[in-house]
């Protein structure tokens, strides 16, 4: 598609050699170099200081080289809160592509009432805006009167009667990751859906002919044509699952304890909470650093996607 | 399995039986949340805190809502949130619309590697660039003021809308300005008048996306609205609502019901669009 489109660019005066594209992506540039490029720098910098809340208030902090990354790497506590987002990444990215697959194949089977009704479904939970969802949550897994609790209750579960969800730490982290998977499903299962659609109903005519069943069918002819989308939808994922910040926020700040705090978590509180600046700049530093690998595989998808473009 | 939609008759509806209870699995699992932040927020405080939990409400009250909606700067916050949103969607839509026609109409040196900037900046950190740009408005006078915060969102959305905004003004034939200027239009007067009308879907789906982005962004208006509490929006309000009325549970949910209203509301008018080609533009709702 993006070969017509360069094709039938117009060729006249006006295309070449003027000053008029520049003053059109002007703004946009000026927008990226003060709102990102600049607060980036900034932070790499705050990183590289001695910047505390005597530094924020007279501004006269000192280069002090990578002795804040020293001081994050040495730090056992760093490691931990290191190896807890990565735990929390895996848990819940594997869960959304097991959980988004499974219903993005059951929805293309549906019939066109029942598709509607479940594509709906996952719209309206993709809408819920964060902060509502955080504290529909916390109410549903209220310990005295939350349906949660009561329902286990009801079971025959004894022991959960007013069973304080987010005064342990396993429990807290338990919720925290149902609700992102429950936000996060819908975005991967309607994705997925869309690009199954796409593969012709031939192809599984004929493998099923040829007597393969629905795992082998899914194995050797489903899954290889959506692996694009997927390995889209793999990668936005585990960027996203990757910096959650508001759910855990706003549910914990990161608590009980330590049990929740992964490491945008954990950079907030040592810039913000301790008036460490310098130590939270390179917390994000090394987030951003984690984050950028996945970020290259992502970009390598979507231009393959994109075709030559941009 | 059964193959695409020949009618069923009775034997495959049975076997279509566990298909469809994982449907209705599904939808529950999606639904209930919902289902229970509305109904709890219209139920009577006594229905709430019961350890009887009623599934249907037995009794209406609107109560809750009286109160939310009663509750200290209810109004102001609703305006700021309106107010940040609506000039930070603009914003981006008008820079945005002469960024795409840019890319999308005219050749010129750079126009690869300022796309490639944008589609780098649509996966920017923001978690990670709190602390800068906290430190970075500080120093400049800008915390607590609602200017920031619609600069902040402008550049939160101005990057996805450029991506789309190219894709429909690229699916525009460049023939139809091209013969307006035969007529003896200028090539903006051609825009305006051939292309413009033709993008008013696009403008429309990216500025709806804009606005549940900048409605539901809870991050910077935490940490960069500190002490003027007049200039808070309502996401920072709903966090903090619990701790302002306690245990009030269904005045909680009332005010989540309220402040979630909107975006359902906007997303399920955009549905068509929501299903269609958003891997590629990598949005989070």
């Amino acid at each position: 598609m993006s070969t017509v489109r360069e094709r039938s660019v117009p060729r006249g005066a006006a295309g070449r050699g003027t000053l008029w594209p520049y003053l059109l992506i002007a703004p946009a540039v000026l927008g990226m170099l003060y709102l990102l490029l600049y607060p980036l720098a900034r932070a790499v910098l705050i990183s590289l200081q001695d910047f505390r809340l005597r530094q924020l208030v007279l501004g006269d902090a000192d280069f002090v080289g990578l002795r804040n990354y020293r001081t994050l790497l040495g730090d056992p506590e760093f490691w931990e809160v290191v190896r807890r987002t990565f735990v929390f990444m895996a848990v819940e990215v594997v869960a959304i592509m097991v959980l988004s697959t499974l219903v993005a194949l059951m929805t293309e089977r549906l019939g066109r009432v029942a598709r509607t009704v479940v594509l709906s479904s996952l719209v309206l939970v993709w809408a819920v805006p964060v902060v509502a969802a955080t504290t529909v949550f916390q109410w549903l897994f209220h310990s005295e009167f939350g349906i949660v609790n009561k329902v286990l209750t009801g079971l025959g579960f004894a022991s959960y009667e007013g069973y304080p969800w987010f005064a342990h730490g396993a429990a807290a982290s338990g919720i925290v990751v149902v609700l992102i998977v429950w936000q996060s499903v819908p975005f991967a299962a309607i994705t997925l859906y869309s690009a199954l659609v796409t593969v012709p109903a031939e192809l599984y005519e004929s493998a099923r002919m040829d007597g393969a069943g629905a795992a082998r069918v899914f194995r050797s002819v489903t899954f290889p044509l959506i692996r694009p989308i997927f390995m889209l939808v793999l990668s936005l994922e585990v960027i996203w699952t990757f910096k959650a910040f508001v759910q855990i926020w706003v549910m914990t700040r990161g608590g009980p304890g330590e049990a929740t705090t992964i490491l945008p978590v954990y950079a907030v509180q040592t810039a913000l909470a301790r008036q460490r600046y310098d130590l939270g700049s390179a917390a994000s530093m090394l987030t951003v650093l984690l984050m950028s690998g996945v970020l290259v595989l992502y970009f390598r998808q979507l231009f393959r996607q994109e075709g030559e473009q941009p | 399995m059964s193959t695409p939609r020949p009618r069923p008759p009775a034997r495959r509806t049975l076997r279509r039986l566990p298909l469809n209870a994982a449907a209705a699995l599904t939808v529950v699992v999606c639904l209930f949340p919902v289902y229970w932040m509305v109904t709890t927020a219209f139920k009577p405080s006594t229905d709430i805190q019961s350890y009887d939990p009623r599934l249907v409400p037995g009794a209406w009250t609107f109560e809750h809502f009286r109160k939310a909606v009663g509750a200290d700067g209810f109004a102001l916050f609703w305006r700021n949130s309106i107010l940040v949103t609506l000039s930070a969607v603009l914003l981006a839509l008008l820079v945005a619309l002469g960024a795409a026609y840019a890319v999308a109409r005219m050749r010129w040196r750079g126009r690869r590697q300022f796309m490639l900037a944008v589609f780098v900046a649509q996966m920017a950190p923001w978690e990670s660039l709190i602390i800068p740009i906290y430190i970075i408005s500080r120093d400049t006078g800008m915390l607590d003021r609602l200017v920031t915060l619609t600069l902040i969102y402008f550049m939160i959305t101005l990057p996805f809308t450029v991506v789309v905004l190219r894709g429909f003004i690229a699916g525009i034939p460049p023939e139809l300005e091209e013969a307006a200027q035969v007529d003896g239009c200028t090539r903006a007067g051609a825009f305006r008048r051939v292309a413009f009308p033709l993008l008013a879907p696009g403008l429309m789906a990216t500025s709806l996306f804009g606005f549940i982005t900048a409605w539901n962004e809870f991050t910077y208006a935490n940490f960069l609205i500190i002490k003027q509490q007049d200039s808070r929006t309502l996401p920072v309000w709903l966090s903090s609502f619990q701790s302002t009325f306690g245990t009030d549970w269904g005045a909680t949910m009332a005010a989540s019901t309220l402040f979630a209203l909107p975006a359902l509301i906007v997303f399920l008018a955009l549905q068509r669009h929501v299903t269609a080609g958003l891997a590629s533009g990598g949005v989070k709702g």
